[in-house]
């Protein structure tokens, strides 16, 4: 039945939970990288890479070294630090692999140390008892979690980006131009997500 | 240099959320009633005033390339310390502000000031800095959060408002956010053009 138990999980971070329309993390890029579809793609795989690495490394420092050391409380702390050093060497790696897409992402890359939606996920794998001491595969759901959430934010960002390339041409009124209108876009499509909560899986 | 300037400028003119553009999670996902924004405010208010206390005293020793894991390192350190605070002496604004406490350390409001003001300018100025920038961050979260407790709740501080009136759900969940933001986004452009035209 263990299947069931991922796929629920998958489910509920893409769709019915979505990281962005529903629990609001990760605005900033949703915002900031949502005007061109291609490089709205490549923001989005580079934080399902980061979320999905996040969940995998922040899961055993949290369980083997933080909690048999008594020191919780540092959770926060040790939590970003390795969120940053990640992000860091995701951005030499894509650097050296793929000039191109280093070029499209500019500034953005060093923005996912401060996506929420990363940070997010660490904590969350935390609240959902996933790392509790009687969790069964623990890690193998964390970084589901951080797969599904990543898929979600990518999701909700190329949906964005096709919008707003179409958004360009429209006639709207002069104040609404710029952030406004992404944001009524935004509470439209949270709306459309609003309609998975009823799914059952 | 102006202090009063300094102090006010978060209100309007350079307000996070509305013209900065920064901090957008925390305000959309904590605006659900008019406590939670307050005790967010009071709480991202104290780490934007001791991040930036520290970061403008120590700007002359942090080496530039390292200095922003110093920055996030330091912002951290005044996040566990909200979060130890919330946890012990208001168990309750801790469960329903949830994962938005440790999330303050990602709120770019913060590192934003960090970079942009603290650590080009003195202490006292950076404080104020922090406490204006505080004030704004917080003045929108708590129109934000009036509108959408009184429409999706019919309630105001949690006491009932109007009798009779069906509250529209909708307003406390994501969409009813996405909405009053844009709708005061809009307002904002608007009475601002209106000026510039004068």
């Amino acid at each position: 039945m263990e299947i069931k138990v991922f796929v629920t999980i998958l489910l509920s971070t893409i769709f019915i939970n979505n990281y962005v329309l529903s629990r609001m993390l990760g605005l900033c890029p949703f915002l900031g990288v949502s005007k061109k579809l291609d490089s709205a793609l490549g923001m989005g795989l580079a934080v399902i890479f980061v979320m999905t690495l996040t969940s995998f490394i922040t899961y055993p420092v949290y369980k083997y070294v933080l909690v048999p050391y008594r020191v919780t409380f540092l959770t926060t702390i040790v939590f970003i630090l390795v969120i940053a050093a990640l992000v860091q060497l995701v951005e030499m790696v894509i650097r050296k692999v793929s000039p191109a897409l280093y070029d499209a992402l500019g500034i953005f890359l060093p923005l996912i140390t401060t996506n929420c939606a990363v940070l997010g996920v660490a904590v969350l794998n935390l609240s959902s008892g996933f790392a509790g001491p009687d969790a069964s595969l623990g890690l193998l759901k964390s970084v589901t979690q951080g797969f599904g959430g990543g898929v979600g934010f990518t999701l909700a960002l190329i949906i964005m980006a096709g919008i707003r390339e179409r958004l360009e041409i429209a006639d709207i009124p002069e104040n609404l131009k710029g952030v406004p209108i992404t944001f009524i876009t935004a509470g439209l499509l949270a709306l459309a997500f609003f309609g998975f909560s009823g799914m059952k899986i | 240099m102006n202090y009063w300037k300094e102090l006010v400028k978060g209100i309007w003119s350079r307000n996070p959320q509305m013209v900065i553009g920064l901090g957008f999670c925390p305000t959309l996902a904590v605006s659900t009633s008019l406590s939670n924004a307050l005790w967010m405010t009071l709480a991202a208010t104290f780490v934007l005033v001791g991040s930036n206390l520290i970061i403008s005293s120590i700007r002359k020793i942090v080496p530039g390339h390292l200095r922003i894991p110093i920055f996030i390192t330091i912002i951290a350190t005044f996040v566990t310390v909200v979060d130890l605070l919330l946890e012990a002496y208001q168990p309750e604004v801790y469960r329903s502000l949830g994962i938005f406490i440790p999330l303050i350390v990602v709120n770019c409001i913060i590192l934003g000031r960090a970079e942009e003001f603290a650590q080009k300018n003195g202490v006292f100025v950076s404080v104020l800095d922090g406490i204006g920038m505080g004030i704004g961050f917080g003045l929108t979260l708590v129109v934000l959060a009036a509108v959408r407790e009184v429409l999706g709740a019919n309630r105001l501080f949690g006491y009932p408002l109007i009798p009779g009136m069906e509250p529209a759900a909708v307003m406390v969940l994501a969409p009813g956010a996405f909405f009053t933001l844009a709708f005061m986004l809009w307002g904002m452009n608007a009475i601002n053009a209106r000026k510039k035209r004068k």
